[in-house]
């Protein structure tokens, strides 16, 4: 029987959540220091969360398998966070960024999680401040925005291309501020890998110590999963190397539904894969979207001709080149939403006209901007009738000034200078709106098992808006998870502490050493990373950019064939009492391992194509997508029962109140 | 291109370790540092040998976890990067390249070349952060402007991501361009302005518990480090501590 209740409270969209809080059980402030709560990853839902919680004065365990909180991923965020503040006066109010939101999602995403999320929005930009986050500034002192994709608004604040790291490390000192205090015990270069249930509810997890081996027990009232997302299934992504789904996979593996896993963000600017020993890619921040134009050329010849280095980019005549995203979507141009841009890229690589050797990039130029910025900066300047030359060298020093740290990060990597010749860019594998399903109250179908951020679906539908993953992870952690959580331990005041002697964790402890002990003994003949690679091959092609019924099922069989082969013969070096990053790579791609092939069922089972799910039999003739409301308006929530692939389906259908359904349109 | 290479092995932190001699090859110049040692690991794993730990994470150099010392110098030979971004092009055929892990007393080696360096979070937690709770109700982001410059400046100290190259790189083992990095973000700022002089003073006394030395303005620190933190940033945290302590009740 279906365990989904989305808990959606009454009333008018823009009073739910107000009416929410007002209604919900409250913990007394004494009674708070009785209740323990896990909080597993320290990104910024995890880092966000724990402050707050050990704030109103929860006992908090926080685990991260980095060594210290402030390396989560998130770190790596760079352009920036929406916030509905509309300080620029340009129209911007919580009701667009809720819509902006929802279409951008492609209507696959609930409305009253939407709006708690816009309505929410402006208070993290305020918060941040006042934790001394330096958000770029204007020269009158007030903060600066810039605008993201699929929006015609500028509603995000950034700190040059570091805005993750800028808004982790404020999480990070709100959470060192609670360790100092002792309100929080962190755990770093720890790894969950059980979450343990007493009667039916979250009691605690089992946990490896990193650096010793120890298997440990840890009790609590509540556990919180802000994990982050699952893109490494892809092996090739711009996640950081360590980034896993292993915390959700346990909990889904427990009674967790694990919703839309089928949803992949694909991101249209990353820098192209340049050989087998590549290990990960890196993104360039969508903000460059802003100010660079992309193109291919528009003649076959002159592709041959860059390809093979006999020309230049700029040798092409303005005439000859084809700004595929300006010709195609006028009204948004190059600031089309993440999906679009991406599936835009490759129809023209696929069509012929990638521009590197492997045929798998196109052109990011900043030519133009450089030119505007320059003639701008040289009328404030004063000078008058400059060269071209003045132009452009102003015009660097504007890009170098919003986006230095990007383009050193392009020279370091490709060797070559964006500021004379454009950046060669391809889409690649980004963040996943999938997640663990949760309620309005971010609580999964297991009661006292929370998901906040990456980790969860709730709030993208099909397709993320850029800047949208930042402020979701900050609501979840910052405004809503401290609220929801005490509704529910409001029940939990006189349980007292949990046991750790409990049957219900020595069994978990047995199964975790019964899985490490395999992988010790094992004794195969190929690494983990061998069957990593090959995994994100299967995935790429068949669960990537764009997918069909016959490449979904072949994936499915490639998937569960190579677990097979995995379990036979992977070998893992090294001893389990000790560091050993192999070992801990082995759990987590056993784990991807499953994970891909439920991705690939949940693309076969939606059919229809929306947001970042492109299913090619599901498209018009001019090859955009085309959605199937009448049949597919819900969410997928699956259920583990002991193979990925017969996994059952729940739909929590989605009921759209104050939006009218319609194609999504960027022309 | 073909390298030997001279790597640290220590199978943990109370056991000796030593120098041991690898070699790999057709390393290609587009490789990162890191996916050379990849390369090197999966040669190690197919004859059997434990690969060599080293720390790492997102691999575009922001995390901060990476941390070798390559060469006799913090994130190897180019400058700017951390040792993910360092790629092998900086180096020729037939290099010898010696990689060690960042040593400092409060830097102990867990294993091979990775350090524990939790004496920064406990540096942190001393005093790196301004005492507002995240309840929300603070006023708007909007009602205190701040001059450009001075958010400019803090932002220049707040991109510091902890790796801790300046403490490997110093004589003196000295983490007082982290430390000052974060005392002069939050001293630049009038959020971090009320709190500055317990601030400053709370966290140099953590900085001198965790056994870092102090600062004899040499400046490698600031030549060695990945995000370019700036020298005067120690300066600004000196003025602070002379200042607090004088001032400051505690």
């Amino acid at each position: 029987m279906s365990k989904l209740n989305s808990r959606i409270p009454e009333g008018p969209l823009a009073e739910k959540w107000t009416n929410h809080k007002s209604h919900i059980n409250l913990v007394n402030p004494a009674n708070k220091r009785l209740i323990d709560i896990i909080v597993v990853g320290t990104g910024l839902a995890g880092g966000s969360a724990a402050a707050s919680l050990a704030e109103l004065g929860y006992k908090v365990k926080a685990f991260c398998f980095q060594d210290s909180p402030r390396r989560a991923h998130s770190i790596a965020a760079q352009g920036g966070i929406n916030a509905a503040k509309n300080y620029q006066n340009d129209g911007d109010s919580t009701y667009r960024l809720f819509y902006d939101t929802i279409k951008g999602g492609d209507y696959r995403s609930r409305e009253a999680n939407v709006y708690r999320l816009a309505e929410v929005s402006a208070n993290i930009i305020d918060q941040c401040v006042a934790q001394g986050v330096p958000f770029a500034r204007e020269y009158g002192g007030l903060l600066d925005n810039r605008s993201f994709g699929g929006v015609q608004v500028s509603r995000t604040f950034y700190a040059k291309g570091q805005t993750g790291q800028q808004l982790l490390l404020g999480a990070y000192s709100a959470m060192s501020r609670q360790i100092g205090k002792g309100n929080i015990q962190m755990f770093n270069r720890h790894e969950m890998l059980e979450l343990v249930m007493v009667d039916g509810k979250a009691r605690g997890i089992i946990a490896r110590n990193l650096i010793t081996g120890e298997i440990e027990r840890h009790s609590a009232h509540a556990v919180v999963i802000a994990s982050g997302g699952y893109g490494n299934v892809f092996y090739l992504s711009t996640n950081a190397m360590g980034s896993n789904v292993t915390a959700s996979w346990k909990i889904h593996k427990k009674g967790a539904y694990f919703a839309n896993p089928c949803f992949t963000q694909i991101h249209p600017t990353c820098i192209p894969v340049s050989g087998d020993h590549q290990s990960k890619l890196t993104l360039m921040s969508e903000s460059l979207r802003n100010d660079g134009r992309i193109w291919v050329p528009k003649k076959k010849e002159d592709v041959e001709a860059i390809r093979s280095g006999k020309l230049r980019p700029r040798d092409i005549k303005e005439e000859d080149r084809d700004y595929y995203l300006e010709r195609r979507y006028p009204a948004f141009g190059n600031l089309v939403p993440r999906d679009v841009a991406s599936r835009a890229a490759k129809e023209r690589c696929d069509a012929g006209y990638g521009v590197n050797a492997t045929g798998e990039a196109v052109f990011l130029d900043f030519s133009s901007a450089i030119e505007r910025y320059g003639r701008e900066k040289a009328a404030v300047e004063k000078i008058d009738n400059p060269s071209i030359e003045k132009i452009r060298d102003l015009g660097k020093q504007v890009i170098e000034a919003k986006y230095g740290n990007l383009f050193q990060m392009y020279e370091k990597i490709v060797d070559d200078n964006p500021y004379e010749t454009p950046m060669k860019i391809y889409p690649a594998v980004h963040y996943t709106m999938g997640g663990i399903w949760v309620d309005y109250n971010l609580m999964t179908t297991i009661p006292g098992c929370y998901a906040a951020g990456e980790a969860n679906f709730s709030d993208h539908g099909a397709n993320r808006l850029g800047a949208s993953a930042l402020m979701q992870g900050l609501a979840d952690g910052y405004f809503v998870l401290p609220y929801t959580i005490g509704d529910y331990l409001s029940n939990d005041i006189r349980t007292g502490k949990i046991s750790t002697d409990l049957p219900e964790f020595e069994e978990a402890e047995k199964s975790v050493r019964e899985r490490i002990d395999f992988f010790m003994n094992n004794k195969g003949s190929k690494s983990v990373d061998h069957f990593h690679k090959k995994l994100g091959k299967i995935m790429w092609n068949e669960v990537g950019m764009a997918r069909n019924a016959e490449g979904l099922k072949k994936a499915i069989d490639d998937i569960r064939a190579l677990r097979d082969e995995f379990w036979k013969d992977v070998k893992v070096p090294g001893t389990a009492n000790s560091f050993n990053p192999e070992l801990e790579k082995a759990g987590r791609v056993a784990d991807f391992l499953e994970l891909g092939e439920l991705m690939a069922l949940d693309a076969l089972t939606r059919n229809e194509s929306c947001g970042g799910h492109f299913r090619e039999e599901f498209q018009t003739e001019e090859g955009e997508a085309v959605r199937d409301d009448a049949h597919f308006t819900y969410v997928a929530a699956w259920e583990y029962n002991g193979d990925p692939g017969k996994a059952n389906l729940y739909k929590e259908e989605l009921k759209y109140e104050n939006i009218e359904l319609k194609t999504r349109s960027y022309k | 291109m073909n390298l030997k290479l001279k790597i640290w092995r220590q199978p943990n932190a109370s056991a000796p370790g030593k120098m041991v001699d690898y070699q790999v090859s057709d390393i290609s110049g587009d490789m990162s540092f890191l996916e050379m040692i990849d390369v090197l690991n999966e040669q190690l794993i197919e004859t059997d040998e434990e690969p060599v730990a080293f720390d790492h994470d997102c691999r575009e150099g922001i995390c901060g976890m990476c941390s070798m010392y390559i060469n006799g110098e913090a994130h190897g030979p180019d400058r700017g990067v951390t040792t993910c971004q360092l790629h092998m092009r900086k180096f020729k055929d037939g290099d010898t390249i010696y990689i060690e892990p960042f040593r400092a007393k409060g830097f102990p080696v867990i294993k091979d070349l990775v350090v524990d360096r939790s004496a920064f979070d406990r540096i942190m937690a001393a005093g790196g952060f301004v005492s507002v709770n995240t309840s929300g109700n603070t006023m708007d982001a909007n009602a205190i402007p701040i001059p450009k410059p001075d958010a400019d400046e803090a932002f220049d100290a707040a991109t510091c991501i902890g790796c801790g190259a300046c403490v490997a790189t110093c004589k003196n083992s000295s983490a007082m361009l982290f430390v000052s990095a974060k005392v002069s973000q939050l001293a630049l700022l009038p959020q971090g302005k009320v709190e500055a002089k317990q601030r400053v003073l709370s966290m140099v006394e953590q900085m001198d518990k965790e056994g870092f030395g102090n600062c004899s303005n040499t400046g490698a620190c600031e030549v060695e480090c990945p995000k370019g933190i700036s020298l005067s940033n120690i300066a600004r945290m000196n003025r602070e501590y002379l200042s607090a302590s004088i001032t400051g009740d505690k």
